[in-house]
């Protein structure tokens, strides 16, 4: 049952990063795009972490979305005039395939190696996901949680500046 | 039964994919969508990871790259509406002052 619902979602999510890449019209991208974060949600969801999975809805396909989608509606984009590089498509081919192919080689023959915890689907299910998250940042990652604040302090300033009206 | 390489594989798909955008289409838009899939595909590898080793530290950077997309957006905007301000158009292949 879970095996046959993954490789749906697995297939929808393929399915809209393909709308994404290949639509002409930038908002279809852009709904292709909601798409497939709903189905990653889906994803986080399936693999315990709850949290992370209504952080990806609200962040990603609540506020950036709306943001994309904003600013696609404001410069009033139409479809993209289709000039035809077919080189310059060839190499990209080419490169997106090889870096695919040595992916697939690293995961099939590669082995996963690395510090494992004591956080089993029986902590997070008794003990609840954003307990978890929470403790961990706000002990072990403190200082790069306030760093990250900083961060989106200086990009709104910076996009407030970027944007205004005389630049 | 769904192991961690189903994960990895279908990130390792969307990455690609997502490469491809960024390498062919011209509309600086779409390209910044197609880094979004890329980065998405990363946070799906990571939190697969974490899962696996039962470890939560994966978890925290989906957290940290979601604030810094977050930040590239609204950058990236901005950049994109002023440029479309001076050339009315965000076709990548205008941007080339710097060029010689």
């Amino acid at each position: 049952m879970e095996t046959i619902f993954f490789y749906i979602i697995a297939l929808v999510a393929l399915g809209s990063g393909l709308i994404v890449v290949l639509c002409k019209s930038p908002v279809n991208s852009a709904l292709g795009l909601v798409n497939t974060f709903f189905c990653l949600a889906v994803f986080y969801v399936m693999l315990y972490a709850p949290f992370m999975a209504a952080v990806q809805i609200m962040v990603y396909a609540g506020a950036i979305m709306v943001l994309i989608l904003f600013v696609i509606m404001l410069l009033n984009l139409g479809t993209e005039a289709r000039k035809r590089y077919t080189h310059g498509v060839v190499w990209a081919a080419l490169a997106s395939l090889l870096s695919l192919v040595t992916f697939l080689v690293f995961i099939k023959k590669g082995q996963i190696t690395g510090a494992a915890g004591d956080i089993t689907k029986d902590v997070v299910m008794s003990v609840g996901h954003t307990e978890l998250i929470g403790k961990t940042m706000f002990t072990e990652f403190l200082l790069p949680f306030e760093i990250a604040s900083i961060l989106l302090l200086v990009a709104i300033v910076g996009a407030v500046v970027l944007a205004k009206k005389e630049v | 039964m769904i192991s961690v390489y189903h994960y990895m594989t279908i990130a390792a798909i969307l990455f690609a994919m997502g490469t491809y955008g960024v390498l062919t289409r011209k509309n600086a838009i779409v390209i910044f969508m197609c880094i979004e899939l890329m980065l998405n595909s990363v946070n799906l590898t990571f939190i697969a990871l974490s899962r696996h080793l039962n470890n939560m530290d994966g978890q925290i950077f989906v957290f940290f790259v979601m604030t810094v997309a977050a930040a590239e957006a609204a950058v990236g905007l901005a950049l994109m509406i002023s440029f479309f301000r001076n050339r009315e158009s965000i076709d990548v292949e205008e941007i080339d002052l710097l060029k010689w």
